[in-house]
């Protein structure tokens, strides 16, 4: 799979990825600028403006403090980012390295490799997430590392195929017989024949652990208040659902919207690099 | 079959084992070890009084012995006493929360199966369809929304809005009062919403699945004899390629089997249903270590004996699997 001037004018042309492009962008900008985006200090309370519904003053309404529902939800998505990129970033790299170790040398080191795949795979992954959690304590570094390392499985799966498939093709072979070392091969003439993929898993990973950490962060064992999280906005959703359903709709749907951002990229990437898979 | 039977039974002790070995890391993760919940904030507590303790819980051992005594007791289904107030063995608390996890499982598997397979094989009959983009766009909403979301707007319709469903518990104060068919009935409320919650992520999947599994099933040759051949496009479609596409369903269901178990955390915790995500939350709020491995053991078991039981009917519906595997 050749990245080249191509992919680029099939990932232009594709709608899909075009619009998670821009979702994503928009995710950046709003989360580098939150400070002048947002129009009030995001823990700035108004005991005089509690649980006040959508005005024009506060446009997503007031929380239980009279904290600006719109302004936490632009300061949560830093939160939500920088997650989700470490998150996957410490998934790729365990992915990555035990994938090409595996796919690259066979035998012993794979039947290993691929048994500890299968037996993390065995744990109902949240359930694994949160009894780490319980032992070392929530926090958002924990979170990004608990994430990190109990979503690596897909990835390795994917770096062993690749491995094992580019392993076989002429130009490594030419390497090989031209007496180029193991790392050389590894990482000059296989890895950068394997990112396209990687990148696809990458992208729709970075949904997959905002997801995560939303939910974590909802049963209160992930990003602590008062620190703006989408997550533990939707707990106080939760304990005001019967009088303020803005709590509960807005953070919502600021998740969903960066998870299908994240989702239509990686998609849409996956059909530009190779059209024939589009069906 | 029995061979087969045999190697895949075989197979799964180094996996069970495994299962064990990374538990048990989990709870070494911890700082510090589960006597300093004793000793650090008792001011009577000296070196002494700490040595005497982590005898006691035979922590001064090297790791690989702790490990092993771990692992007898695991076999023994000897999960310790419970560190919440009511002291209990694990394993008893355990129990009793799994019927309703399993059950809700259950009837979420079953939604699943009821609801994705027609959409998918509809969409893929009807590719390009109106109805097969609208499939897409709803799979792609699926994908994106937290379950947990999902349960919170759907709580605040039909709970607070409507006032139809109950929204939280498995079931009415006033069960004892009821008569049978009105117990059932009032269970069967409690749990449209948990079920249709815990099986949304699924749908999405499913059908996806089923999409590509019956387009691709639809270009094969025998589909082609069997039109070619004269046979109404229903009996291609329904006899023919079903069936085929049907088959892979068998080992995506074992798939799921962690998905729907994991989540049971969140809906159980949201919906208020005593099951075993419900039980595990709590232990992890009020750090009840044997509890959480308890179920942490137990959950990946579940989904171990799920895997293979996919793998076993998949075998009896497709005999080319016993052959070359």
């Amino acid at each position: 799979m050749k990245v080249s001037g191509d992919f680029t004018g099939r990932l232009i042309k594709n709608r899909m990825a075009m619009a998670g492009l821009i979702v994503v962008m928009a995710l950046f900008l709003i989360a580098i600028f939150a400070n002048h985006l947002a129009p009030y200090p995001p823990d700035k309370i108004d005991t005089g403006n509690i649980l006040a519904e959508p005005t024009r003053d506060h446009l997503l309404g007031t929380d239980i403090l009279g904290r600006d529902v719109l302004s936490r939800i632009i300061f949560g998505a830093g939160v939500s980012l920088s997650v989700g990129f470490v998150a996957v970033g410490i998934s790729t790299l365990i992915g990555v390295i035990l994938g090409a170790l595996s796919g690259y040398h066979g035998g012993m080191v794979d039947r290993v490799a691929m048994r500890f795949v299968d037996i993390m795979l065995c744990f109902p992954s949240f359930f694994l997430i949160l009894a780490v959690i319980a032992f070392v304590g929530p926090s958002i570094w924990n979170i990004m590392i608990v994430i990190g390392i109990t979503s690596w499985m897909g990835v390795t799966r994917l770096v062993r195929a690749e491995f094992l498939s580019i392993r076989e093709r002429d130009f490594v072979q030419a390497a090989i017989s031209q007496g180029a070392g193991d790392f050389r091969i590894i990482f000059l003439h296989i890895l950068p024949n394997a990112m396209a993929p990687i990148l696809v898993a990458a992208t729709l990973g970075v949904a997959s652990a905002v997801l995560i950490e939303s939910g974590l962060s909802f049963l209160g064992i992930g990003v602590q208040p008062p620190d703006p999280s989408w997550g533990n906005m939707l707990t106080e959703g939760k304990d005001n659902i019967e009088i303020a359903w803005w709590l509960s709709m807005f953070p919502g749907l600021a998740i969903l919207i960066t998870v299908m951002g994240y989702n239509l990229l990686g998609e849409g990437i996956r059909d530009a690099l190779d059209p024939r898979l589009k069906r | 079959m029995g061979f087969y039977v045999l190697k895949r039974v075989l197979l799964m002790l180094p996996v069970l084992l495994g299962i064990t070995v990374i538990s048990f890391s989990v709870m070494k993760m911890a700082p510090g070890d589960p006597t300093s919940l004793l000793t650090d904030l008792n001011p009577n507590m000296n070196e002494e009084a700490i040595k005497r303790i982590r005898a006691h819980y035979g922590l001064d051992q090297p790791v690989y012995v702790q490990y092993g005594k771990w692992l007898k007791n695991m076999l023994m289904l000897d999960f310790g006493k419970s560190f919440a107030p009511d002291n209990r063995p694990v394993l008893d608390k355990i129990l009793e929360r799994i019927p309703i996890t399993l059950l809700i499982s259950v009837l979420s598997m079953i939604l699943i199966l009821a609801v994705a397979i027609p959409i998918g094989v509809l969409s893929a009959v009807k590719k390009d369809s109106l109805f097969d983009r609208g499939t897409t766009i709803f799979v792609f909403f699926g994908f994106a929304i937290p379950t947990f979301w999902l349960a919170l707007l759907l709580m605040i319709l039909f709970g607070v809005k409507l006032d139809w469903l109950p929204i939280s518990g498995f079931r009415s104060l006033n069960y004892a009062q009821l008569s049978f068919p009105g117990q059932v009935v009032d269970v069967m409320k409690h749990l449209v919403l948990p079920v249709f919650v815990s099986a949304f992520g699924g749908l999405a999947g499913m059908s996806r699945y089923m999409r590509s599994n019956m387009l691709e099933v639809i270009r094969q040759d025998y589909i082609t004899t069997a039109r070619a051949k004269g046979l109404d496009e229903r009996t291609v479609i329904f006899k023919h390629a079903l069936r085929n596409a049907l088959l892979p369903v068998i080992t995506i269901l074992g798939l799921a089997v962690p998905g729907l178990i994991g989540g049971s955390v969140i809906f159980e915790t949201i919906f208020a249903i005593p099951g075993m995500g419900q039980l595990f939350y709590q232990s992890v709020m009020m750090r009840d270590y044997p509890t959480i491995m308890g179920i942490l053991v137990i959950g990946a078991v579940l989904t171990l004996l799920g895997n293979m039981l996919a793998d076993l009917l998949y075998s009896l519906a497709d005999p080319r699997i016993r052959v070359t595997d």
